[in-house]
C-alpha cells in the first residue's frame, strides 16, 4: 500500500439499471463495495447495497414532539402563568388559540432538526471536501468505488470482474484519507 | 425496475442524455447573460430604486402617507400582503404535494416554482415590516421577547401573530427545502468548474453544494429529508393561507366573518400561485431555450389546476352571495349587495371576469396548450386575484355600521411605489436566481429522463 493514499478500483456505469445488478453480483462475489456515487437517486440502490433504512424521520419526529412542548411551555408561561388577561372572553388557558402557533413550532423545529441532523451525520458544511472519484459522477456516470486493501481480490482481478458486470470502465484511483 | 405506461406523453423531449440536462442547465450558469437579461434587471432595478423611495418616505413620514382613513384603515398594503403570500402557495405546493401524490412533472418547474415562493414571501412580508414604521422596534413587538414593559407578552389569540409564526415558518420551511434540493445541483456545476479549470467558480459553488459526493448512503438519506419535508410541509402550506384568512374570518366585520374563508383562500392561493408559475415559467422557458423540459405538457397540467381552483373560487363567491342573503341579516346583505352594485361594483366585477370566466377558457383544449393564450390568462388571474383581495377588504369596511362614517379610499402614489418597490424586489430577486442558480432541478430531471424522457417512449 502506497503511504499517501488508498487505493481503490472504481467501476462506470452509464445505466442504473445495469448498476443495480452489477451491485448485486459483485457483493454475491464477497466484494465489498466501498461506496456508490451517483448524479442522481437511484431507487432500490439501498436494499442492494445492504444499508439500512434512514432513521431520520425518527428524529424529525424527535424534533417536532420538542417543538410542540417548547411552543406550549412557552404560551402557557407567557399567557397563563406570567401574566394572565382575559382577551375575548376566554379563561387564562385557552387551548384552542394556541393551536395555531403549536403547529407551526412543531414543524419548525422538526424540519430544521431534521435537516441539521441530516447535514451532520453526512458530513456536509460548506467547507466540506466531496471524496471526488470521478468528476463525471455528478454529471452522468455512475461510480462504484472499491477499497483494494478491504478485499481478497487483486486489482486486475476487481476490474476484470466490475467489466464483466457491465462498467464501461474499471480505473484505478488513489485517494487522500 | 419502473415501468411507464406507453401511453403517457415523455416528460422530456429532445432525445436528452443525461449529460445534455447537465450540460442545458448549467451553461446558462456558466456563460455571461444575455443582453435581454440585462436589460431586464435594469428595469427591474429601476423600478426597486423607485419604490424605494415610497418606502423611504412612509418610514420617515409614517403611512400616513398612505390613502387611507378612518374609515378604510386596512386597505391597498394589506391587499398587496395577502396577494404575495397567495403567489408564494404554489412553489411549496408543487414540491411538496406533487411530491406526496408522485407527480413527475413537478420535477422540472419546482425550482424556479420554490425560488418564486421564497421571493414573493419576501414580497409579501414588506408590508406588514414597514407598516410598523419602527422596523427595529416592531420586530421585538411582534417576538416573544422579553421587554421592558412588564414584560407584557405578545397576544396568542391575535390571528395576526399566528400569521407572524405562520409565515415566518412557512418561508424558513421552504427555503431549506429548496436549499437541500440545489446541493446536489451545485456539485454538478463545481465539478464542471473544476473539469473546465475555473477555479473561482470551483470555490464558490463548491462552498453551496457543501462538499455533497452523491454517495449512494447520501442520496439515500436525502430522499428520506425530502419525503419527511414534503409532509411537514403540505399541511404547512394549508395553514398559512388558513391563518391569514383567518386575519379577516375571525373579526366581526360583516363580508369578513365567514367560515368559508380558509379553504376559500388556499384555493385562491393555489389559483394565484399557479397562473405566476406560468407567467414566469412561459418567459423562461423561452429566454432559456428549455421548452425540451417544460413542454406543452406541464403548461397544460398547471392549467387544469388553474381550472380547478379557479372553479372552488368561482364556487366560493357564489356561496357568500348566497350566505348573505340566507342569514338574513341586514348588514351581512348589505355588505354583500354594496360590494356588487356598490361604489367599487367595477372592482367586483373585475374579480368575477378575471377569477371565474377567464379560467373556464382553458376547458378547450386548443386554449389550454396554446402559449400565448396560457400567457395571457396567466396575467388576467393574478390581476383578477388583485381584485379578489381589494374587493374582500376595502369593500367591506368602507361602508361600515355608521353611514356617517362612510368613505372612499383612494390609493395615494405612496401606496402604488410600496407595491412597485415589491414588484422590483421580486425580478431583481428572480433574475439573479435565473442567472446563479440552475433553474430546472438536474438530479431529478436525471432520474426520470431513463423512464419518461422521449427515447423510451419512440
Amino acid at each position: 500500500m502506497d503511504d499517501k493514499g488508498v487505493k481503490f478500483v472504481i467501476g462506470i456505469y452509464e445505466d442504473e439499471d445495469v448498476l443495480l445488478d452489477a451491485i448485486s453480483s459483485v457483493r454475491a462475489k464477497g466484494v465489498n463495495i466501498y461506496e456508490v456515487y451517483s448524479p442522481f437517486p437511484v431507487h432500490g440502490i439501498e436494499s442492494r447495497l445492504g444499508y439500512k433504512r434512514s432513521r431520520l424521520s425518527i428524529a424529525a419526529f424527535c424534533f417536532g414532539f420538542l417543538g410542540t412542548c417548547l411552543a406550549l411551555t412557552m404560551m402557557i408561561g407567557m399567557t397563563t402563568i406570567d401574566w394572565p388577561m382575559i382577551i375575548g372572553g376566554k379563561d387564562f388557558l385557552p387551548l384552542p388559540v394556541f393551536i395555531p402557533v403549536t403547529f407551526e413550532m412543531t414543524v419548525l423545529l422538526s424540519a430544521f432538526g431534521m435537516v441539521g441532523t441530516f447535514f451532520v451525520i453526512s458530513d456536509l458544511k460548506p467547507w466540506g471536501k466531496p471524496k471526488t472519484f470521478d468528476l463525471r459522477s455528478t454529471d452522468d456516470k455512475h461510480v462504484m468505488a472499491i477499497e483494494i486493501e478491504k478485499n481478497n481480490m487483486s486489482e486486475a482481478a476487481l476490474k476484470k470482474l466490475l467489466k464483466s458486470n457491465g462498467a464501461s470502465e474499471a480505473n484505478s484511483k488513489l485517494m487522500d484519507e | 425496475m419502473h415501468v411507464e405506461s406507453k401511453l403517457r406523453k415523455p416528460l422530456i423531449t429532445g432525445g436528452k442524455t443525461l449529460h445534455d440536462v447537465s450540460e442545458d442547465i448549467s451553461k446558462r450558469v456558466e456563460q455571461k447573460p444575455s443582453l435581454t437579461w440585462y436589460a431586464a434587471m435594469i428595469i427591474s432595478n429601476i423600478t426597486l430604486i423607485v419604490g424605494a423611495y415610497a418606502v423611504y418616505r412612509t418610514l420617515w413620514d409614517g403611512i400616513g402617507m398612505w390613502g387611507l382613513n378612518k374609515t378604510v384603515m386596512w386597505a391597498w398594503d394589506i391587499t398587496n400582503f395577502v396577494w404575495w403570500v397567495g403567489i408564494g402557495h404554489a412553489g411549496t405546493l408543487i414540491s411538496a404535494i406533487l411530491l406526496l401524490f408522485r407527480q413527475r412533472w413537478r420535477m422540472a418547474i419546482n425550482r424556479s416554482a420554490e425560488a418564486m415562493t421564497i421571493f414573493a414571501v419576501i414580497c409579501a412580508a414588506m408590508f406588514p415590516l414597514l407598516h410598523m414604521g419602527r422596523l427595529w422596534i416592531g420586530l421585538i413587538w411582534v417576538l416573544p421577547l422579553p421587554n421592558t414593559y412588564g414584560s407584557l407578552w405578545v397576544n396568542f389569540a391575535s390571528p395576526l401573530l399566528w400569521d407572524v409564526f405562520a409565515i415566518t415558518t412557512y418561508f424558513s420551511v421552504s427555503l431549506v427545502f429548496w436549499y437541500i434540493g440545489l446541493i446536489p445541483d451545485f456539485a454538478t456545476i463545481r465539478d464542471r468548474a473544476k473539469k473546465a479549470g475555473r477555479k473561482v467558480s470551483a470555490y464558490i459553488y463548491g462552498g453551496l453544494s457543501f462538499g455533497w459526493d452523491g454517495a449512494a448512503k447520501t442520496w439515500s438519506r436525502y430522499e428520506t429529508v425530502s419525503l419527511v419535508l414534503a409532509g411537514l410541509a403540505t399541511p404547512l402550506v394549508l395553514s398559512v393561507h388558513t391563518i391569514v384568512s383567518m386575519d379577516f374570518a375571525t373579526s366581526v366585520i360583516p363580508g369578513w366573518h365567514t367560515t368559508i374563508f380558509p379553504p376559500y383562500f388556499v384555493a385562491g392561493a393555489i389559483f394565484s400561485g399557479f397562473a405566476m408559475v406560468l407567467t414566469l415559467l412561459i418567459i423562461t422557458r423561452k429566454v432559456y431555450n428549455l421548452e425540451d423540459y417544460i413542454t406543452i405538457k406541464h403548461l397544460e397540467l398547471m392549467n387544469i389546476v388553474i381550472i380547478v381552483t379557479g372553479s372552488i373560487v368561482g364556487i366560493a363567491y357564489l356561496t357568500e352571495l348566497f350566505m348573505a342573503w340566507y342569514s338574513g341579516v341586514a348588514y351581512e346583505q348589505y355588505a354583500f349587495y354594496n360590494r356588487v352594485t356598490g361604489p367599487y361594483w367595477w372592482a367586483y366585477w373585475s374579480m368575477m371576469t378575471c377569477n371565474v370566466i377567464s379560467p373556464q377558457l382553458f376547458w378547450f383544449k386548443k386554449i389550454r396548450t396554446n402559449i400565448v393564450a396560457t400567457f395571457i390568462i396567466s396575467i388576467i388571474v393574478n390581476i383578477g386575484m388583485w381584485f379578489e383581495r381589494f374587493v374582500i377588504i376595502v369593500t367591506s369596511l368602507h361602508r361600515d355600521y355608521l353611514p356617517s362614517s362612510w368613505a372612499m379610499f383612494y390609493p395615494t402614489i405612496y401606496d402604488l411605489g410600496m407595491y412597485i418597490f415589491t414588484f422590483g424586489l421580486f425580478f431583481t430577486a428572480f433574475l439573479a436566481f435565473s442567472k446563479y442558480f440552475p433553474v430546472i432541478n438536474m438530479a431529478e430531471v436525471k432520474s426520470i429522463l431513463k423512464h419518461t424522457g422521449e427515447k423510451v417512449k419512440k
